[in-house]
């Protein structure tokens, strides 16, 4: 185990892969513009490059070197910039397996940064998980600790298919244990952050340590939250929050982005399909208000979930 | 550079090779009136193409691999693919190339080297690129050919790529197919080299490759420029833009029409939007698969009765590949769920 930040474990993820195959690939924008880059200088120019501001022809060019039965990871820095290229993201990497009948695989990684809520106002603060979770064909992940960084962006690489790679800007230089050596983090399975049997909080990214925040709290007021994150948006691991909300039979789910394009609202409308019984209570979403995020600081807190929220929620929840 | 003509027995081979596409294609036509409902959804043709898709894949090696768009029924006939396969994936049926799941706009055959089609004009070049990537890396000397039409070279998936790919001197030919029409929409009408006269093969100076335009309804002529650009490709020399000029001879499609609505081929936009039917009669006078004939009777490389026996047997194919895929059942319907993941 080695103390790390979670940037340094996504890094230590790509590595991890690198060094044991040689068909992973890593380029995109700004990347490796120097024979010093550490991954230029530890993997050659063949399978490291720097490319232009060119989102489509950058997924194009995974799309096709996957094809051919290479590994991209593309880093795109932006979750937003994925949008510049939403055909390659949605109606490309994600259909030729199908539309083949199975005969080709496209196994590469879109990496991107999401949710910086630092004052980076309307263009680069999205919470976009939503957006390519219902996608067949995609995976999605949004690791919340550093061992999960480095541990699903190994496996999005050994993974076969596209998968949209998210990693939370907030979380930066946040600490944590990193494991040593080979680290795997299977897609589909959800983490019980903090076990408890009064009710089941669901959060992804930034809002995991809000919502375990909010538990904290709690305790004190003798309420006992269970906080699940379910590290991976699609595969959905919908049967460990299923199980949680049979032991609770009530919930508060928390995503950073408005309510209509949120996690949250899938996982909603599961839990009423699937658990309406064993609920006590109706389901509370606390999620960004419907609205751009706003440049000004105290603005830009007005609108997002925090710990307050989310303690006031499961107050709610619990009348 | 110059690339060596095709001997005599290969010109043959091309010659069977264009045949092959038109009658496939015509059987493709011929569905919708003898077996109306059996085609479904949209089907786009090569014909008047045949000769630049056989010129540049006469090329094709073990190892190289082509991607096209959804007008793509013609480069895995070259390529080997079984005929009988593709009818029955336009037919939407379990022994289809693709299993029924991708159609006549999706044709895949792996095997042979023909990687992916796309749907979305332009969306395909990159994915070409990204092959020709994987290519200079194996360093086998592979190519990889990227074949589009001439609207494509209006996205921005064409000019980023282009640019990437000569920067990083790819082992990629991008072969333009221009018919001259985007749908309904002329060249000169949505292009400012064609509304300026230019070949669109000028497009290629913006980003430091060669850019040839070719007589895309002349094989030899196809097989000498596309050639050419491979032997550059697989010298490491980089990427070429050619330009085919080709006259599509059906209309851009079957109609677009709901469910209930027969579906068919209307005639060529030519005529039916600009009243041009010398134009459209001009091309068909012009019709690359019977001029070639001509070419190698004339010249002594094909008898008459040996050029009609190829054609009968080419028919014969085709005719044996419009009744497996009629006979071949519909794919199981809990296949539709099989191949989102790997």
């Amino acid at each position: 185990m080695a103390q790390m930040p979670y940037i340094a474990a996504i890094d230590a993820g790509i590595h991890q892969e690198m060094r044991r195959d040689p068909d992973v690939l890593y380029f995109g924008q700004n990347l490796a513009t120097t024979e010093n880059h550490e991954f230029v200088a530890a993997y050659g120019a063949d399978r490291v490059r720097v490319t232009p501001i060119s989102e489509t022809a950058e997924i194009g060019i995974a799309i096709g070197a996957a094809m051919a039965g290479l590994r991209p990871v593309v880093e795109l820095y932006m979750a937003e910039f994925m949008l510049v290229a939403m055909d390659q993201v949605v109606n490309e990497a994600p259909r030729f397996r199908y539309m083949s009948g199975g005969q080709v695989k496209v196994p590469l990684v879109l990496k991107a940064g999401y949710g910086f809520t630092a004052g980076w106002a309307g263009q680069h603060t999205g919470s976009l998980t939503a957006l390519f979770m219902g996608v067949p064909g995609l995976k999605v992940v949004a690791p919340s600790t550093p061992a999960d960084a480095k541990g699903l962006m190994a496996t999005a690489i050994r993974d076969d298919n596209p998968v949209v790679y998210l990693h939370h800007y907030m979380l930066t230089l946040e600490q944590g244990e990193v494991p040593d050596g080979e680290y795997l983090v299977p897609f589909g399975k959800a983490e019980v952050r903090r076990a408890g049997g009064d009710v089941t909080i669901v959060a992804t990214g930034w809002m995991v340590p809000r919502a375990l925040a909010a538990a904290q709290t709690l305790a004190k007021e003798g309420i006992n939250a269970e906080v699940i994150d379910p590290r991976t948006v699609a595969p959905l691991d919908l049967e460990t929050i299923l199980k949680s909300v049979d032991k609770t039979g009530r919930v508060v789910l928390v995503d950073q982005a408005p309510r209509h394009a949120s996690v949250t609202a899938m996982i909603a409308a599961d839990i009423a399909e699937h658990r309406f019984k064993a609920l006590k209570a109706p389901v509370v979403q606390v999620t960004a208000a419907d609205t751009t995020v706003p440049y000004s600081e105290p603005l830009e807190a007005y609108i997002l979930p925090d710990e307050a929220r989310i303690a006031a929620a499961v107050r709610a929840v619990l009348k | 550079m110059s690339v060596p003509p095709p001997n005599t027995e290969r010109q043959i081979w091309m010659f069977t090779q264009m045949l092959r596409i038109r009658t496939f294609e015509e059987r493709v036509k011929k569905t919708f009136t003898d077996h109306p409902g059996v085609i479904r959804g949209h089907t786009h043709l090569a014909d008047g193409a045949e000769a630049s898709i056989v010129g540049s894949l006469s090329h094709f090696r073990e190892g190289d691999a082509a991607l096209a768009t959804y007008r793509c029924h013609g480069y895995p006939l070259v390529l080997g693919s079984d005929p009988k396969a593709m009818m029955a994936e336009v037919y939407g049926r379990a022994d289809g190339l693709c299993k029924g799941l991708g159609g006549s706009m999706h044709l895949t055959d792996v095997k042979r080297g023909f990687l992916g089609t796309s749907g979305i004009v332009g969306a395909g070049i990159p994915h070409a690129a990204g092959a020709a990537w994987a290519a200079q890396i194996r360093k086998q000397g592979n190519v990889v050919l990227s074949f589009f039409g001439d609207g494509a070279s209006k996205q921005g998936a064409f000019h980023e790529t282009l640019n990437i790919a000569s920067l990083w001197k790819l082992p990629v030919v991008f072969v333009m197919e221009n018919n001259g029409y985007n749908v309904v929409t002329t060249s000169a009408q949505e292009d400012a080299n064609a509304a300026a006269g230019e070949p669109l093969a000028v497009k290629a100076r913006s980003y430091v490759m060669p850019g040839v335009t070719v007589d895309g309804t002349d094989p030899l002529a196809v097989y000498q420029a596309v050639g050419e650009a491979i032997e550059r490709a697989r010298g490491g020399q980089g990427p070429t833009l050619v330009e085919s000029k080709v006259y599509r001879l059906s209309a851009h499609g079957n109609i677009i029409a709901p469910p209930g609505v027969p579906l068919h081929y209307p005639e060529h936009e030519a005529i039916t939007v600009f009243g041009k039917r010398e134009e459209y009669e001009a091309a068909l006078r012009g019709d690359p698969v019977p001029r070639f004939r001509g070419v190698l009777v004339q010249n002594g490389s094909l008898t008459a009765a040996k050029a009609d026996e190829i054609s009968s047997r080419v028919a014969d194919e085709m005719q044996e590949a419009v009744a497996f895929a009629l006979n071949s059942p519909f794919p199981k319907v809990e296949s539709a769920l099989e191949y989102n993941f790997a």
